[in-house]
């Protein structure tokens, strides 16, 4: 796949950057001539996998988070959340709804939801290292909305 | 995130307006709980018509204001869920524990 356009923004991990990643992200795919929907569902997605950077890669500290955004030939967005935290056991597991180590502050749905409002979710993790979070998400062209 | 309440011991309605996620959320529980030891009502319903943006942490606040009332006694309705906010309840399967309308 051929990648059209780039970009990344490096932020500590408070959680008043989470409404600045969703933000960012949903500018930046703006450019796809996404629909209000296709733009609230990025949105919750890129605030979903920040989140837990914020509350689980880094409960006890401040860390770095990456968000790379990516647009490839035909409408593609490619959205990867990084973080160099604590990492994850096992992913397998984590992914499952209602599966939470956050207690009762925490749903435990992040992942579903990310996975039911993009295409694609990948997740890479190394326990000590940090964890990747790749999604995607094919934006409609207007004709075919 | 703001929180109005308005009501009386029968019913304490809640209006939420802003977005709510993870940095609104613990503020959220807080004001709820709040409101809830003030008024000490028989029902609770939570208004969010006015919900620019909700994400997962949202439902774990809307799952907590649910206990806490339980555990008064009272009943707890949501209304005026917009259409966003309401995808992301059902994507969570939560529109089938709590009492929408
Ligand atoms: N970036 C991350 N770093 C470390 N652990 C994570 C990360 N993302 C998710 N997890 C783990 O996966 C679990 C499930 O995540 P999620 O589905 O978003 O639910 P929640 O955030 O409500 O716990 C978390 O409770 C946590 O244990
Ligand atoms: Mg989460």
């Amino acid at each position: 796949m051929k990648e059209i356009n780039s970009a990344r923004i490096e932020f500590l991990s408070r959680s008043a950057n989470e409404g600045f990643a969703r933000a960012a992200a949903a500018v930046f795919a703006s450019q796809l001539d996404p629909t209000l929907d296709e733009l609230s569902d990025i949105k919750t997605a890129v605030s979903e996998a920040v989140t837990n950077c914020v509350v689980h890669a880094y409960p006890d500290e401040l860390g770095k988070i990456l968000v790379r955004v990516r647009i490839f030939e035909e409408s593609v967005l490619e959205i990867t959340v990084r973080d160099w935290g604590r990492g994850i056991e096992d992913v397998q597991k984590a992914r499952e709804p209602m599966f939470t180590t956050g207690g009762e502050e925490r749903s435990g749905m992040g992942f579903t939801i990310m996975e039911s409002f993009m295409d694609k979710l990948r997740v890479r993790s190394l326990p000590g290292r940090g964890t990747t979070v790749v999604m995607r998400r094919t934006i409609l062209q207007r004709e075919k909305k | 995130m703001t929180l109005t309440a308005t009501g009386n011991k029968d019913l304490l309605r809640l209006r939420l307006d802003g977005e709510l996620d993870h940095h609104a959320a613990s503020g959220t529980v807080r004001s709820i709980e709040e409101a809830l030891r003030i008024y000490v009502p028989r029902a609770l319903t939570l208004d969010l018509s006015g919900l620019a943006f909700m994400d997962s942490s949202g439902i774990a606040v809307i799952l907590k204001a649910q206990r806490r009332a339980c555990e008064l006694g009272a009943s707890m309705t949501i209304e005026n869920v917009p259409e966003r906010p309401r995808r992301v309840l059902e994507a969570a399967g939560i529109d089938r524990i709590v009492n929408l309308i």
